[in-house]
C-alpha cells in the first residue's frame, strides 16, 4: 500500500498540519531527539560533476557503494559548453580540469551503476531544468542534490534542498540524511500579477522584503490565489530562488496544475499508475487551519518588474524606483562595486551583456518571454545576447517554436543547454567592470566573471534591455496583441 | 577528520555582511575533483586588494575568522569550508551563518559560532588579543575575559570533540533503513522507477 502522509506518521490525521510537516514525518526512518538529527529517507538523489567527484572518493576510500543505485540520476551541466562541438568533434571544454570533471562523473556512474544524462543526450540538461521536466520530481518526495537550487523541485510539493558534498556521500552511502526540522514560513501572495510582472519579479520583490537572510532557518511554503495562478516553470522560479534568501527550501503545494504538467512527463507513473499516484500525491497539501511558525504576507498588485541594484539578491527595487541610500558599510560597498549612486535610476545604465537562461529561467516559458519582445526587433548594437536553453528538451521545444529564429534574427547567440554564464564556470562570462543584465539567481562580486557587474532580471526585463541597450522597462515593449505572455 | 576540543588563537576580521560562498571561494576553482590545497584559493578576488585581511602578515596562522552577519550564504559548495580549513581556521565566529555553510563547515572540523550582533561587533575590536574556544563547554572566552555561551547540536558536538563524521552513525541505521524502504516499496508516486516507464532508449 502506498504511504500516505496520513499514514505515515500516525495510524490516524488528527492534527492539521503543513505541506512540510507531512513531508517531513512521512520521510523519517528515525525521528530526531535532543542528542541526534532525525534519520530522513531521500526518494530522489540528483548528481552534477561539480559536487560529486569527492563524494564518489570518500565513498570508495571506505570500500562502500551506493545503496540504491536506481534513486539516482546524474547529469552534466555546470562545467558544460554552450558551443557545439568543432569538426573534429570536440567539445570547447574551458579547461583540461572542466573536461576531466566531466569525465569523472562518467567514471563514477559507470563504475555504481548511475543512470547519467551525457552531452548528445536529449534528456541531458542543467539537473533542476531536467528532472522536472521528466517527470523525476514528483509531489511527496524528498529530492537532494549538491546544489543550492534544489529547492527549485518543491514547486512539485516536494521537500528539495541542496546539500555539501559530504552529505552526497552519505545519501550514496545509506540513501539518509542527518537533519534538524527546519521551521516553516508561509509566504502568501494575494491578487493578480500586473501585465510584464512574472515569477522572478515576484521572488525579487519577496527577497527585498524578507532579506537575503529573512528565510535563514525555515522551509517556505509559497501559497495564495497568486501562486495558484501560475503555470509549473512560474512555481520553479519562485522556489528556485528560495536560498537567495536563506531558506534551503521553498514548496508549492500540487494541485491540477501540478498534475496536467506530470501526466505529460515521460517518467511519470502512466495509466492507472498515475490515477493512484494523483490519489497519493493529493494529500501533501497544507491541512485548513495547520499553522505555521512565520506569516508573510505580500500584495501581487504592489509587485512591478523588480531588478537588483548591488552584489546580492536581496537588493532588489522595481525598475523605476531610485536606488536606496546605502544603510551600512556593507551596502554602500556593494553599491561601489556595482558602479552606482543612491537616487539614481537603474533605467537607462547602458548594458553590455545580456544573460538569460539558468535554473531559474531557462525554460520554455521564459524564452517565449523572451522571443515575445525580441520578435521583430534587433539586440543594441553594444549589447552581447546568450540566450541559452536550460535542457536538451527546452532547446527542441523552442526551436520547434521558431524561438531560435527569432533570437538569431535578433543578433544574439542561440546556444547549446547548460549552466552558462549563471556560474561562469564553463568560459562564458562577462568581462570585468561589464555590466550583465542576467535572468540568473545571484549577483554576487564577480559571479559572472570577475570584475563582473550582475542585476538580476525577469526574462522580459532581459530581454527589453537588450533591445534597448540600457535597462528598460519592460512593460514598455510588451506587444498589446500578445498579452498573455505577461 | 581531527578531534577538536579546544582553539586558542588570535582573529581575522572580514567585517562585510553577507560574504556569500562565491567570495570564498569563486567558481572557477571548483574544476577539481579532489578537496585538498584549497586554502590558496580562498577569497581569491578579495587578496588582489593589498589591505585585505588574509594579506597582513599579522593574520597568518590564526584560526578564528570573525565575519559580518550572513555569512556563507549562496552556493552549497562545500570548497567553500574545504578552503577555509585548509588555510588553518578553526572556528568563524558570526552573528548569523548561512545553513548549508554551517552544516558543511560541521563536517570539516570548522566549527560555526554564533553570537549576538553586538558580542561579535565587540569580538572585532579586540581581534589581537588571544581568544579561546572550548568546544565541550561551547564557550568562547574573549581577549578580555568575557565568557560567550554559544549554541551548538549535540551530535555535531559530539562528531567534532571525537573527530567523528557522521557517516558510521548512519551506517548504523541499516536496520531501521531497510525497514523503512521494506514498507514503501510498492509505492510508484515516489519511485524514480516505475513499471510502466518506457526502455531509454537514447
Amino acid at each position: 500500500m502506498p504511504m500516505t502522509p496520513d499514514t505515515a506518521a500516525h495510524g490516524t490525521a488528527v492534527r492539521a498540519r503543513t505541506l512540510f510537516e507531512k513531508l517531513w514525518e512521512s520521510h523519517l526512518v528515525v525521528p530526531e531527539t535532543e542528542a541526534a538529527p532525525a534519520v530522513l529517507y531521500v526518494d530522489l538523489h540528483l548528481l552534477h560533476e561539480v559536487t560529486t567527484p569527492q563524494a564518489f572518493t570518500e565513498l570508495e576510500a571506505r570500500g562502500l557503494s551506493p545503496r540504491c543505485p536506481e534513486r539516482c540520476m546524474a547529469t552534466l551541466d555546470h562545467s558544460t559548453p554552450t558551443l557545439p562541438a568543432n569538426a573534429e568533434g570536440k567539445l570547447p571544454y574551458a579547461s583540461a580540469a572542466s573536461e576531466n570533471q566531466v569525465n569523472q562523473l562518467r567514471v563514477n556512474c559507470e563504475r555504481h551503476g548511475i543512470e547519467l544524462f551525457d552531452m548528445g543526450d536529449d534528456r541531458r540538461g542543467i539537473v533542476h531544468v531536467a528532472a522536472p521536466e521528466l517527470g523525476l520530481t514528483r509531489p511527496g518526495m524528498t529530492i537532494v542534490c549538491g546544489d543550492s537550487h534544489t529547492s527549485t523541485h518543491g514547486a512539485f510539493g516536494a521537500l528539495a534542498f541542496g546539500i555539501g558534498t559530504s552529505e552526497v556521500g552519505h545519501v550514496l552511502a545509506t540513501q539518509c540524511l542527518l537533519q534538524r526540522r527546519p521551521k516553516t514560513l508561509a509566504i502568501e501572495v494575494e491578487g493578480e500579477l500586473a501585465a510584464g510582472v512574472g515569477a522572478k519579479d515576484v521572488i525579487l520583490h519577496i527577497i527585498g522584503v524578507i532579506g537575503v537572510n529573512g528565510g535563514t532557518g525555515y522551509a517556505i511554503e509559497y501559497r495564495g490565489s497568486t501562486v495558484r495562478a501560475m503555470g509549473m516553470e512560474a512555481r520553479m522560479t519562485l522556489c528556485n530562488m528560495s536560498i537567495e534568501a536563506g531558506a534551503r527550501a521553498g514548496m508549492v503545494a500540487p494541485d491540477a496544475i501540478t498534475f496536467d504538467y506530470l501526466r505529460a512527463c515521460p517518467r511519470a507513473p502512466q495509466g492507472a499508475a498515475f490515477e493512484a499516484a494523483q490519489a497519493v500525491w493529493s494529500q501533501f497539501v497544507s491541512d485548513a487551519g495547520a499553522e505555521f511558525d512565520r506569516v508573510v504576507r505580500i500584495d501581487a498588485a504592489e509587485i512591478c518588474p523588480t531588478l537588483t541594484w548591488g552584489t546580492h539578491p536581496g537588493t532588489a527595487i522595481a525598475v523605476d524606483a531610485p536606488i536606496p541610500l546605502p544603510q551600512d558599510a556593507s551596502a554602500a560597498k556593494s553599491l561601489g562595486y556595482m558602479g552606482f549612486e543612491a537616487g539614481m535610476s537603474l533605467i537607462g545604465q547602458p548594458v553590455d551583456v545580456v544573460f538569460v537562461g539558468s535554473c531559474t529561467n531557462g525554460r520554455i516559458a521564459d524564452l517565449r518571454e523572451v522571443a515575445h519582445i525580441l520578435k521583430g526587433r534587433r539586440v543594441h548594437p553594444r549589447v552581447r545576447m546568450l540566450v541559452v536553453a536550460g535542457s536538451e528538451a527546452v532547446k527542441r521545444q523552442a526551436e520547434g517554436e521558431g524561438i531560435d529564429a527569432i533570437v538569431r534574427a535578433a543578433g544574439a547567440e542561440w546556444r547549446e543547454p547548460g549552466c552558462s554564464m549563471c556560474i561562469a564556470m564553463n568560459g562564458d562570462l562577462v568581462a570585468p567592470g561589464q555590466l550583465a543584465v542576467s535572468t540568473s539567481n545571484r549577483n554576487f562580486e564577480g559571479r559572472q566573471g570577475q570584475g563582473a557587474r550582475t542585476v538580476l532580471a525577469s526574462p522580459l526585463s532581459a530581454a527589453a534591455a537588450a533591445v534597448a541597450g540600457r535597462i528598460a522597462d519592460p512593460r514598455e515593449f510588451l506587444n498589446p496583441a500578445a498579452a498573455e505572455v505577461a | 577528520m581531527h578531534a577538536l576540543t579546544h582553539i586558542h588563537s588570535k582573529a581575522v576580521v572580514l567585517r562585510g555582511e553577507n560574504i556569500d560562498t562565491d567570495q570564498i571561494i569563486p567558481a572557477r576553482f571548483l574544476s577539481t575533483t579532489t578537496r585538498a590545497g584549497l586554502g590558496q584559493y580562498a577569497f581569491s578576488d578579495w587578496r588582489k586588494q593589498a589591505d585585505f585581511a588574509f594579506n597582513q602578515a599579522a593574520n597568518a596562522g590564526r584560526q578564528i575568522l570573525i565575519a559580518g552577519r550572513n555569512f556563507g550564504c549562496g552556493s552549497s559548495r562545500e570548497h567553500a569550508p574545504w578552503a577555509l580549513a585548509d588555510l588553518g581556521l578553526k572556528a568563524v565566529v558570526s552573528s548569523q551563518i548561512a545553513d548549508i555553510f554551517r552544516n558543511n563547515a560541521l563536517k570539516n572540523g570548522l566549527l560555526p559560532i554564533v553570537l549576538d550582533e553586538a558580542i561579535v561587533q565587540h569580538l572585532m575590536s579586540q581581534a589581537d588579543g588571544e581568544f579561546s574556544v572550548d568546544v565541550a563547554a561551547c564557550t568562547l572566552t574573549a581577549p578580555q575575559g568575557q565568557v560567550h555561551a554559544f549554541p551548538l547540536d549535540a551530535f555535531a558536538r559530539t562528531c567534532l570533540l571525537e573527530g567523528v563524521d557522521e557517516l558510521g552513525y548512519l551506517l548504523r541505521q541499516e536496520p531501521a533503513i531497510s525497514v523503512f524502504e521494506a514498507a514503501r516499496r510498492a509505492d510508484f508516486s515516489i519511485s524514480p522507477r516505475t513499471p510502466q516507464e518506457p526502455s531509454h532508449a537514447r
